[in-house]
């Protein structure tokens, strides 16, 4: 949290002056109980109408001050924290957007998202909330009993007993309250997750006939959760009445002090009445400052998920100039590369060797979690290697700049995303400066021309947030003609053309070999039917290599890619298209 | 200001139906909050004698000071006591009339017709069942008695004021109606701004969701300066909304505070005037001044408990609306126990749709054997999981007959008819509970021995036994730690342990690594031994195998035969197989 303050920088002034005013505020509110003291021992006891009536202008006079004064006192603590939500917000985007994909994967995109929008959002309001009570309250708190000092320094031991009283009242209670909250939060949860489910699993409940056994389950789970309602109710309806009973104890009490020291003329009837105002006053400040303590609570809370994110080390090695690349070497060369996801307990990927020479096609095949996306995201430098190294055109991935490296890569991701815009916007999207003439020539190349041609307004046809607007198979064939438009000199397919029929994807394979840059092709897919014409397969299991060569090479020699084939023709089918 | 929401006749009247049961609880709510208040209001008048009795030095009447102290302390314990016993009493009406509406609405989602839990957001029914249930009892019940004690304080005060002095009483009474009028006025002109506010973090949250979901297109393809641009953008335009919002809105207090001094004053003025005329002692205008202070809290109260109530009651309507949601038609009074199914299937004439305009499945026959195996396949979207929705009545057909051994299903009980059926679906349901739970779920009964031979049977020993906990091990409500493939193998022993005599699978589309696609496809074939089984077939193995195969698209039965003959008719079934299987 602390690390987040510097963001208030240029807000030294808000954050000085606004509490400044609130305490100037407060301060002219002190005096009121004293104005209305002299009111009744000056103005009533010398019946005084002329007193009477400018100290009660005085008293107008010092609210409209007050008004000032607190105004003021809002507009720079809203200033403040508005303008430090803005560069908290700004900081953490900027730091997301660039940090390495293992980092946001390992993280988790939805809380990511939390962080930058409600966590931010409470941040900024606890500064707000902050700076506006945090010293008015205690200030009167301890105002009014200064000002008890000054009226009678015997009367005002009433108040050093009070207070404190008052205080662990106040603050035990809600201390003794936040844990159960919390679990009143997790059996809520609970009943919450007990309806999903159920509605999820409906079919299955009703299919085992066990919908009165899940009521059961749901009155149970519910009673639990009303019964720690009730114990937090019982608690929580203690603090009004115990504060009542405290505060006017001590009132009580004033008053018999305050009468033996008007009878010995110590004190007037006036300045009883100041002190019975100033313990008055108390009560309803601690109650707000214990509020604002579970607020700054909560913020705090907020403020420190956001800064673990501006923690994390965003820097990723790269080089400063493109280097040469060597003369003869193959496009990508893989050396003995591993890599282990942080803090898992073994590697996701083992010692994969891989020489790739311009212009190659390269399958990739393998079950789930046998490490075909971690290859992937390592050629573009989504993760780093742990072990090993990459090479492309015979130098390593982190001497290039990683904006160029990244230019030369053209990514068709597993899931395709595309973005809220034209569909030459996302065709741009990589290469700003392609002309319609290119982005037309990547969209034949991916299949996709027809149906952009089909489409009201063509290139200019809109496309909504992901893509919804078109079909699985569409907006895999935009998002190949994304990264087609960058004339990639390596294209990664990820998966990319899973919801394309037989036809198209023949169509798609044969117009990718027929590109005039002939990029190198690396094809990562569950079919044994869309990588059986490439010049390599790779075949992982379990982060291993298990074989590597083409399909009948393969079909000879590897039995976990003889496996997977048969799983998807079975052996004696024997019908080859 | 919010809108005020739409609410249907009658609404009150339903909840009242939940709250009458606590009426008595009720009853002693008001009692003791009228005590509470009558005698918090007593106690300013008290400390004002007290304070009238000690006008100066050496006149001060200690012993009747005493006396009116001790009544003080009396009245502030009755009166805490009163405040919190009403607390309390409220508390537990609340929360228990919520217990109950959640209860109610629950037992609901068992019997509501699927045709209703299809059609209807998830989330909007948990929304009802989560939220609106406490909206309900907290805008309703709190804000009443909150209503309740607001109303009696302010009369009260009047009361007490007019009691002591009607013509300063008039002040008051004149001058507190400001301090409402200005929080008012506040608060719609700033109704606007939160919205620009809201609108602008909208327009920001769905920039960072388009870009954290995207974060590798982003970055693979070199834009992320251009986005921080764009956020900077939407930044800017929330950090100037959100500047207005704050601070005007943050003027209520320093301005409702404004006008109680102004008040404050007024009091002080037209009493202490009234005193030195006679007209009034001291201490009256010392309880005249705390009074004062007090006036304008219940009125701010007040007026924030009818939007409360407002919206409660919307609450309740969609609550209600949950409930009272007609229930699937009841099993027929003589409906028979299906028992020991043999497994023939007929559909004669059956005819289905969603929604009366679009027809969907047209005088469909089919006559299936016990024992006999049938794959449905067709394109996504055809109509494979209305067929499925049909024969576990799900759903009611609309003309024509299902018949399971013979019996029309209308004339079985459902539960005995599902009971016929095992179920396995691609959505590989599992609820939040141990492993063992989750096997058990058809036959809470099972035993130890029982449940590890399912497991073993359908596959699912292996990785069970591997797991650190093994049977006892949690899995959550998306299935936890477990890959796609193993809660398929748990839903498939789930099925195993209660040896139905029908089937009806839903093979897998979605990619599960090899291995376990392998085991899975095992048990499905020994699960499927010797039993009717309706298919939704992904693969070839299993189609080829099968006795009849149901070719479906666009909610009709298109063609059906064996492997061979469809391949032969050279129809849609020929089509589809060589674009989906061939290499």
């Amino acid at each position: 949290m602390r690390k987040l303050f510097c963001y208030l920088k240029g807000y030294g002034r808000e954050c000085i002056l606004s509490p400044l005013f609130k305490l100037t505020e407060a301060l002219l509110e002190l005096l009121v109980p004293l104005v209305v003291a002299g009111i009744i021992d000056e103005g009533i006891a010398h019946s005084d109408t002329g007193y009477i009536v400018w100290n009660c202008l005085l008293l107008v006079g010092l609210g409209l001050l007050g008004l000032g004064f607190s105004v003021t006192a809002q507009y720079f603590a809203a200033r403040a924290a508005v303008g430090f939500g803005e560069k908290v917000r700004a900081a953490l985007f900027r730091h997301i957007s660039r940090l390495p994909v293992a980092e946001l994967d390992r993280l988790g995109t939805a809380t990511m998202i939390t962080r930058l929008t409600s966590d931010t959002n409470q941040v900024q309001s606890g500064v707000n909330m902050t700076l506006r009570l945090l010293l008015r309250s205690p200030f009167v708190v301890f105002g009014a009993m200064i000002m008890a000092f000054i009226i009678d320094v015997r009367s005002a031991m009433i108040f050093v007993l009070a207070i404190p009283v008052l205080s662990v009242v106040v603050f035990g209670i809600m201390l003794l309250c936040i844990p159960l909250y919390q679990k009143v939060q997790s059996r809520l949860d609970r009943v919450l997750g007990l309806t999903r489910e159920n509605l999820s699993g409906a079919r299955v409940i009703r299919a085992f006939g066990r919908e009165e056994e899940e009521s059961r389950l749901f009155r149970e789970s519910n009673e639990r959760l009303t019964s720690v309602q009730k114990l937090v109710g019982r608690i929580s309806a203690l603090m009004n009445p115990l504060t009542y009973i405290l505060i006017n104890l001590a009132i009580l009490w004033l008053i018999y002090e305050g009468a033996l020291r008007v009878e010995s003329g110590i004190l007037t009837q006036g300045m009883v009445i100041a002190l019975y105002n100033y313990m008055s006053q108390i009560l309803v400040e601690l109650v707000k400052l214990a509020s604002l303590i579970i607020l700054m609570t909560k913020s705090v809370a907020c403020g420190n998920r956001v800064a673990a994110v501006l923690a994390i080390d965003a820097e990723q090695v790269e080089g400063e100039t493109v280097p040469e690349p060597v003369a003869g070497a193959p496009a990508v060369c893989f050396r003995n590369v591993s890599f282990r996801y942080r803090g898992a307990a073994g590697p996701a990927l083992q010692g994969v060797n891989l020489e790739v020479l311009h212009g190659q096609t390269i399958g990739v095949i393998g079950g789930t979690g046998s490490g075909k996306s971690t290859l992937i995201n390592l050629l573009w430098r989504a993760y780093d290697v742990t072990e090993g190294e990459i090479l492309l055109d015979g130098r390593d991935l982190r001497e290039y700049p990683l904006r160029d490296l990244r230019a030369r890569i053209g990514l068709v991701p597993q899931k395709a995303e595309l973005f809220r815009g034209s569909i030459r916007d996302n065709l741009q999207y990589g290469n700003p400066s392609a002309s319609d003439g290119d982005l037309w020539e990547a969209l034949r190349v991916a299949q996709a021309e027809s149906f952009v041609r089909e489409k009201p307004g063509g290139l200019d046809g809109m496309c909504e947030a992901g893509g919804r607007n078109f079909s699985g198979g569409q907006r895999q064939r935009l998002t190949i003609a994304r990264a087609l438009c960058r004339r990639p000199s390596v294209l990664i397919l990820d998966d990319s053309a899973s919801a394309l029929d037989f036809a198209t994807d023949a169509a798609l394979r044969r117009s990718i070999r027929e590109l005039p840059y002939a990029p190198t092709v690396f094809v990562v897919s569950q079919r044994a039917s869309t990588l059986r014409h490439a010049d390599c397969i790779l075949v992982l299991d379990d982060g291993h290599v298990a074989g590597a060569g083409t399909h009948e090479e393969l079909m000879r020699d590897c039995e976990v890619y003889r496996e997977i084939y048969e799983s998807q023709y079975r052996k004696e089918d024997g019908i080859h298209g | 200001m919010a809108e005020p929401q739409k609410v249907p006749r009658g609404t009150f009247g339903r909840v009242w139906m939940y709250i009458r049961r606590y009426r008595l609880l009720l009853c002693i709510s008001l009692l003791f909050g009228t005590i509470n208040v009558a005698l918090s209001l007593y106690l300013p008048i008290l400390i004002g004698r007290a304070i009238d009795l000690m006008p100066e030095a050496g006149q001060v009447a200690l012993e009747g000071i005493v006396r009116l102290l001790m009544v003080g302390i009396g009245v502030v314990a009755l009166s805490a006591l009163a405040g919190w016993l009403m607390n309390v009493i409220n508390n537990r009406i609340t929360f228990h009339v919520v217990r109950d509406l959640r209860n109610r609405a629950f037992g609901r989602i068992g019997v509501l017709p699927m045709r209703y839990l299809d059609g209807h957001p998830h989330g909007d029914i948990v929304s009802r069942v989560i939220t609106d249930a406490d909206q309900v009892a907290d805008g309703l019940l709190m804000g009443f008695s909150q209503l309740y004690t607001g109303i009696l304080t302010i009369l009260g005060t009047l009361i007490f004021m007019l009691v002591i002095h009607p013509g300063v009483t008039v002040v008051v009474v004149v001058l507190t109606p400001l301090s409402l009028f200005v929080a008012r006025f506040i608060a719609s002109r700033t109704y606007h701004m939160f919205r620009e506010q809201s609108e602008a973090r909208a327009e920001q949250t769905s920039l960072v969701d388009e870009m954290i979901n995207g974060v590798r297109v982003v970055q693979a393809f070199g834009r992320e300066e251009e986005v921080n641009n764009r956020f900077a953008e939407t930044n800017t335009c929330l950090s100037r909304a959100s500047l207005r919002a704050t601070f005007f809105s943050s003027l209520t207090n320093p301005a409702t505070r404004f006008i109680n001094a102004v008040v404050y004053a007024g009091v002080a003025l037209a009493g202490a005037l009234t005193v030195v005329n006679g007209g009034m002692t001291v201490g009256g205008l010392s309880s005249f001044l705390s009074y004062a202070n007090q006036y304008t809290k219940p009125f701010n109260e007040i007026s924030g408990v009818f939007t409360e109530l407002q919206n409660a009651l919307a609450c309740a309507a969609r609550l209600f609306e949950l409930i009272e949601e007609e229930a699937e038609r009841p099993d027929a009074p003589d409906a028979r126990v299906l028992r020991e199914a043999k497994g023939r299937v007929e559909l004669d004439n059956v005819s289905f749709a969603y929604t009366a305009e679009r027809p969907l499945i047209r005088g469909l026959h089919l006559s299936v054997a016990p024992g006999k195996k049938i794959a449905i396949v067709g394109p996504t979207g055809c109509g494979k999981t209305t067929l499925i929705n049909l024969l576990m009545r799900f759903y009611d057909v609309d003309g024509g007959s299902i018949r399971v051994d013979g019996s029309d299903i209308r004339d079985l009980t459902r539960h005995s008819l599902r009971a016929g059926y095992g179920m396995v679906l691609q959505e590989t349901w599992l609820r939040a509970g141990t492993i063992r739970e989750n096997i058990a779920m058809g036959r809470p009964g099972a035993t130890q021995e029982e449940i590890e031979a399912a497991a073993a049977a359908s596959h699912a020993a292996g990785f069970i036994g591997r797991m650190p906990q093994g049977y006892d091990t949690q899995v959550g409500e998306a299935g936890g730690s477990l890959s796609q493939g193993q809660r398929q193998l748990l839903c498939i022993a789930r099925v195993m342990l209660c040896h139905p005599p029908m089937l009806i699978l839903d093979e897998a589309t979605s990619s599960i690594d090899t291995r376990t696609e392998q085991k899975v496809q095992q048990a499905f074939d020994r699960l499927m031994e010797g039993r009717t089984s309706f298919v939704v077939a992904h693969r070839l193995s299993t189609i080829r195998e099968a006795d009849l195969i149901l070719v479906m698209r666009d909610g009709n039965v298109i063609e059906q035969g064996t492997h061979e003959q469809l391949l032969e008719r050279g129809g849609f079934y020929h089509t589809l197989y060589n674009s989906q299987f061939a290499p």
